[in-house]
């Protein structure tokens, strides 16, 4: 029975990989053939089965002049709107999070619930259904087709993600511990900077994550709100796409795209699983 | 320094946290709250740490307005009844916490945080996680770090309820010689505790809480001889006291066909509806006496706790020996009657062994 569990467990595990790998072999194995590699038939091995060449990337970063697409501006806008919108939603859902966890708050009928609700229900519509708002929005301060309104939009869908974990988060941080930090001398704030907050790493790095992974992979909303000035990458990406698909490119630049992702993973990977507030209650 | 209150109360719903709650804590003496659970005992240590604000009444301290004070200028302590420590700090940095928050010199701090180590036996723990320590260790972090802020008011909220039975018996030996080291000497101690054996053990002055209303005041021995109302010796006694609905007549007392002859201090009462209240400890198993049917037994340390029955009259007896029973067994006992009380119809004492008349 145990042999059979752990023959299932790993069955189950390599059939998994390789169906989430896969792809990326294929991309990266694409990304060094040129357009007779491609269309030559069906071939894996590099210097085997093709003879493998670096125009696919060299084209990622020659200026348009020199007939590259030069991806790396709009990498760089990608990486600053989606940090500077995460980091913004994190401090600011966090205080909100923190706030809806510890105090009672009473408006009519709405109370805490309905106001963290309020917060997911940004992500639970259709992200169509916002999107002629936030293009009038925009449009209304003069911010279209620039990084300072694709920050603002970023930080209302962001920011619903920081305030849904860490309300839980908040919640299962005993109150006693911010009481234990009010009697020991400090004031609210300082007993949230200095206790609570130290002991809500493991839910910072698991917020940051999602508010990292759902900026950088946004097309939608970028696709809408800029035109010309501002260019992100997951828009780039696609317009790569000509009369001929250059499949060499578009994979180099994919594989390129997901990188800072993978990164982030392996490194919060190892974090997740360091501390816990296991001692903090019994 | 006296620690004053006036009427306080705190009603969050539709009961009672704290009703009318007055008391007047002196410097250098010990406090017990007794109450069962949900009595209010840690509504009432909040309040007094400044975690809660009553509805209603006054706290002073020292003179001063206590309510207009925060929490974190009113230098008390607390120690939970969960074990709350900080769990990102080890048990040094969780001790010298307070300090450092006061902006104390690190060598000061240093010296303090070891001193508070030694009192509570953790010496060469210093550097372990929170998280590496047992709940009896967790727990005297907790009680070293209130120990170190020399507070002026040290609240404990049953510290000892969450520990098994062998770490309570030692943890609060180690309290009773804490207290009794001139630790209280500058300070007010409250301690609320569910279990009378504590109240009796640290022998302070005790305050009988029930559904947030002081209920009796007085010493351990006090509340224990001459408890004023049949809760109070329901509260002040486990198993609690039983209760015999018994008729006094030509000195003796009749119920369920029994017939004891009343003692001296019951036998001019002759009231109607009358109650007897006889500590468990006092009813005795007796091959002449009263045939009661047992309806469990329990085996509790080296005591045992028959549950019997006769009639209507259901009551707990302790003995001081293991002994098996079974449900159904017959068993004979005698009642020292001369320990019993009698409270009347409205449940006031009316009668103690002790002496005292309606507290």
């Amino acid at each position: 029975m145990d042999k059979l569990y752990i023959f299932l467990k790993y069955f189950f595990i390599v059939v998994w990989t390789v169906f989430v790998v896969a792809p990326f072999l294929w991309a990266l194995t694409t990304s060094f053939k040129d357009f007779q590699s491609v269309n030559g038939g069906v071939t894996y091995i590099p210097w085997v089965d093709f003879e493998p060449n670096l125009e696919g990337w060299k084209v990622l970063i020659k200026s348009p002049a020199k007939g590259g697409v030069d991806i790396i501006e709009p990498y760089f806008n990608s990486m600053f709107v989606t940090c500077t919108a995460s980091l913004i939603s994190i401090i600011l859902g966090t205080l909100s999070a923190y706030a809806l966890s510890r105090y009672t708050f009473k408006a009519g009928f709405v109370k805490n619930n309905d106001i963290t609700f309020f917060f997911i229900s940004q992500r639970i519509m259709p992200p169509i259904v916002l999107s002629i708002p936030f293009f009038l929005f925009l449009s209304s301060i003069n911010l279209l087709d620039s990084l300072t309104g694709l920050i603002v939009v970023y930080i209302v869908l962001l920011m619903p993600i920081a305030v849904w974990i860490m309300v839980d988060f908040f919640n299962k941080v005993p109150r006693e511990i911010d009481e234990t930090a009010l009697i020991d001398g400090c004031n609210p704030y300082q007993a949230f900077l200095k206790v609570v907050l130290p002991n809500s790493i493991p839910g910072l790095i698991v917020a940051g994550m999602f508010c990292i992974i759902f900026g950088w992979i946004d097309f939608f909303f970028a696709f809408i709100l800029t035109f010309t000035e501002v260019q992100l990458l997951p828009v780039k990406i696609v317009a790569l796409n000509s009369s001929v698909t250059p499949w060499w490119s578009l994979s180099a630049s994919a594989l390129v795209s997901v990188a800072p992702l993978i990164i982030v993973a392996f490194i919060v990977e190892r974090y997740l699983s360091k501390g816990n507030l296991s001692g903090a209650i019994k | 320094m006296d620690l004053v209150a006036n009427n306080l109360s705190y009603k969050p719903g539709d009961q009672y946290h704290l009703n009318e709650v007055s008391f007047n804590f002196k410097e250098g003496n010990l406090y017990t709250i007794l109450g069962r659970t949900l009595s209010g005992k840690t509504t009432l240590l909040k309040t007094i740490a400044g975690l809660l604000t009553p509805d209603n009444g006054e706290i002073e301290f020292d003179g001063k307005n206590f309510l207009k004070i925060p929490v974190w200028e009113r230098n008390v302590a607390m120690v939970y009844q969960q074990f709350i420590n900080y769990p990102h700090l080890n048990v040094f940095e969780n001790i010298a916490f307070p300090l450092k928050q006061r902006k104390i010199n690190q060598s000061i701090i240093n010296e303090k945080v070891m001193d508070a180590l030694k009192s509570v036996g953790l010496l060469g723990y210093e550097n372990r996680r929170i998280q590496e320590l047992s709940g009896g260790q967790q727990q005297r972090v907790s009680l070293a770090r209130s120990l170190v802020k020399n507070a002026k008011i040290l609240l404990l909220d049953e510290p000892l309820v969450n520990l098994d039975y062998k770490l309570r018996e030692q943890l609060r030996e180690e309290f009773k010689n804490l207290f009794s080291k001139g630790l209280a000497d500058k300070s007010i101690l409250i301690y609320s505790t569910t279990d009378p054996r504590e109240t009796m053990e640290l022998n302070g002055e005790v305050i009988v809480l029930d559904e947030g209303k002081v209920l009796q005041v007085g010493t351990a021995k006090e509340i224990f001889e001459n408890p004023n109302s049949l809760k109070v010796a329901e509260i002040s006694n486990d198993p609690p006291m039983n209760i015999i609905e018994a008729k006094i007549s030509d000195n003796h007392i009749r119920f369920e066909g029994i017939d004891l002859e009343a003692p001296q201090h019951l036998s001019k009462l002759t009231e109607d509806g009358l109650k007897i209240g006889l500590r468990s400890s006092d009813i005795e198993l007796n091959e002449n006496g009263h045939e009661f049917e047992v309806e469990l037994a329990e085996i509790s340390g080296s005591e045992t706790l028959l549950h019997l029955k006769r009639g209507d009259t259901k009551i707990i007896v302790s003995i001081e020996e293991v002994l098996n029973f079974k449900i159904h067994d017959k068993v004979k006992i005698n009642f020292k009657v001369d320990r019993a009380y009698a409270f009347n119809a409205n449940g006031k004492l009316a009668s103690s062994p002790f002496g005292g008349l309606n507290g």
